[in-house]
């Protein structure tokens, strides 16, 4: 189901997916979204939240991209790249998955 | 958008981000590195009860904690367990059950699964039934195995906790096969922090650098082959590193623990120290404790540290290191731990290490954590106490993050 294999960058196509043993959350004490999982907090920022949010095994990238755009209007360019760089770090990080 | 996905430590803005609630001393184990306090049998206060532990919730939460730790001793040792747990969850909390697996089953399980409980935490010791039934005192190795299997197949996510010392270093590889084969998601090898039993049985539990170097071979490797399928934490024992760990992110920085008797605390050891008072939430709100407490104001910001610190460029890195091995090291709490190399100190960790590995030096049974022990070294004035997680990886790994 998920990328084992030396991982790739993320295509206009993938889907990704929050890792099951991360729970995602807006928490009113931090004013953010924050990620927690077993014994670890992560406070994300809003541009973060907004992707993670999005990150639901429906969306394509290319998907997110457009309402990060949408969001963020004035510089497509820049959020695509934005975009593009938090998924491989988040991935990385373990926070989410890509779908196979 | 922000550039990058950088990531920076988050400070906690002064909230206790971690409350640990130390529901009972009582363990039908024996570990002998147990960082519970070694007078733990002493006459003492009741344990809080269910009242008061939600009390302590819910404070918590009106201060600003996220992550909410059930321990002891054995946690499920305490019947009202899934009714705190559904009490907590309620409140929000992401919360954690760290046990021995000692005590659980599949009804508890279930019970736990219902009220909301988020994740479980479970040690082992040994990838070997004869050696951990020997190491903890109890037949406890089939149980564990059995316990593991269940948590799993409940779906909960399971960071298997394993204490690492000399017995056990050479396990590395078979532990690692065996969490495999249960499907953990996280492995944590936590080399053991000396405090409390652990360090009653220092001489006898502390692995040599080359154990620990074949160590950390096998689980590179591991990371390598298992990919994102499970993360292995390991965590260095601060003797060999030459600098202190960044002990609970700074003392009274984002850690608040609670005693069984109610007392409040920066970390589980720090009834270690001689001199401090620790009031009790008792007595006290949480808010009091944590923002205006005499023992919580005491090593916060750099006012405190010896001039070694002060002047070091890494004081905001690591605080100074650990003042509970600062106090049983030194005897000052306020002195830079000893494990770091810039200590005046410094000398006494690479005494303790050589002490440990004498050519001739005859080995010593292993001093059990019971109640008998207890009561004797409470006696021999060894200890204070401390409180710990029960499974002696001490507060090593604090993950809190900011991207």
């Amino acid at each position: 189901m998920t990328d084992i294999t030396a991982p790739s960058p993320p295509a206009a196509g993938d889907r990704y997916v929050l890792n099951p043993m991360y729970l995602f959350r807006w928490e009113p004490t931090q004013d953010a979204h924050v990620l927690l999982y077993p014994e670890g907090i992560v406070k994300l920022n809003q541009t973060a939240g907004d992707i993670i949010a999005r990150c639901d095994g429906h969306r394509t990238v290319a998907d997110l991209v457009g309402e990060l755009q949408q969001r963020y209007p004035g510089d497509d360019e820049r959020v695509t790249e934005g975009v593009y760089k938090f998924l491989e770090v988040f991935r990385a990080k373990g926070w989410i998955r890509r779908q196979a | 958008m922000p550039k990058d996905g950088s990531v920076v430590r988050l400070d906690g803005q002064g909230k206790p981000l971690w409350l640990v609630l130390e529901l009972t001393y009582r363990c039908p184990l024996k570990c002998p590195w147990c960082s519970n306090p070694v007078d733990y049998a002493r006459d003492g206060e009741a344990e809080l009860s269910t009242a008061e532990w939600k009390r302590v919730m819910r404070e918590g939460r009106e201060l600003g904690a996220l992550q909410l730790g059930f321990t002891g001793g054995e946690p499920l040792l305490r019947d009202d367990l899934e009714e705190l747990v559904a009490d907590a969850s309620a409140l929000g909390y992401y919360t954690n059950l760290i046990t021995s697996g000692v005590g659980l089953t599949e009804e508890r399980l279930a019970a736990l699964k219902a009220a909301g409980l988020n994740q479980i935490q479970l040690s082992l010791q040994s990838s070997d039934r004869e050696l951990t039934d020997t190491l903890v005192g109890a037949r406890a190795f089939d149980l564990k195995l059995k316990v593991a299997h269940q948590i799993k197949a409940q779906g909960f996510p399971m960071v298997l906790n394993v204490p690492v010392f000399r017995h056990n270093i050479g396990q590395v590889a078979d532990i690692l096969a065996l969490a495999e084969q249960i499907g953990v998601d996280y492995l944590e090898f936590a080399n053991i922090q000396y405090y409390n039993w652990a360090m009653v049985n220092r001489d006898e539990l502390l692995p040599t650098r080359e154990q620990i170097a074949a160590a950390e071979r096998e689980v590179q490797a591991a990371r390598e082959r298992l990919g994102d399928r499970m993360t292995i934490y390991f965590v260095i024992p601060d003797y060999y590193e030459g600098r202190p760990k960044a002990c609970m992110n700074g003392w009274g920085s984002i850690h608040l623990t609670i005693a069984p008797d109610g007392a409040a605390m920066p970390c589980q050891e720090a009834r270690i120290i001689q001199g401090l008072e620790f009031p009790t939430v008792r007595d006290n709100s949480l808010a009091w404790l944590w923002n205006e407490s005499p023992t919580f104001e005491k090593f916060r910001g750099d006012a405190w540290m010896s001039p070694t610190c002060r002047s070091c460029d890494e004081k905001e890195k690591d605080f100074g290191g650990c003042r509970c091995q600062a106090f049983l090291m030194t005897g000052d709490a306020a002195n830079t731990d000893p494990a770091c190399s810039r200590s005046p100190h410094h000398h006494l960790i690479g005494e303790a290490i050589a002490r440990a590995h004498a050519p001739g030096r005859k080995v010593q049974p292993l001093v059990m954590r019971n109640d008998g022990n207890s009561r004797r070294l409470a006696q021999g004035g060894q200890g204070g106490g401390g409180a710990g997680t029960g499974c002696g990886s001490g507060a090593a790994r604090v993950e809190v993050d900011h991207v």
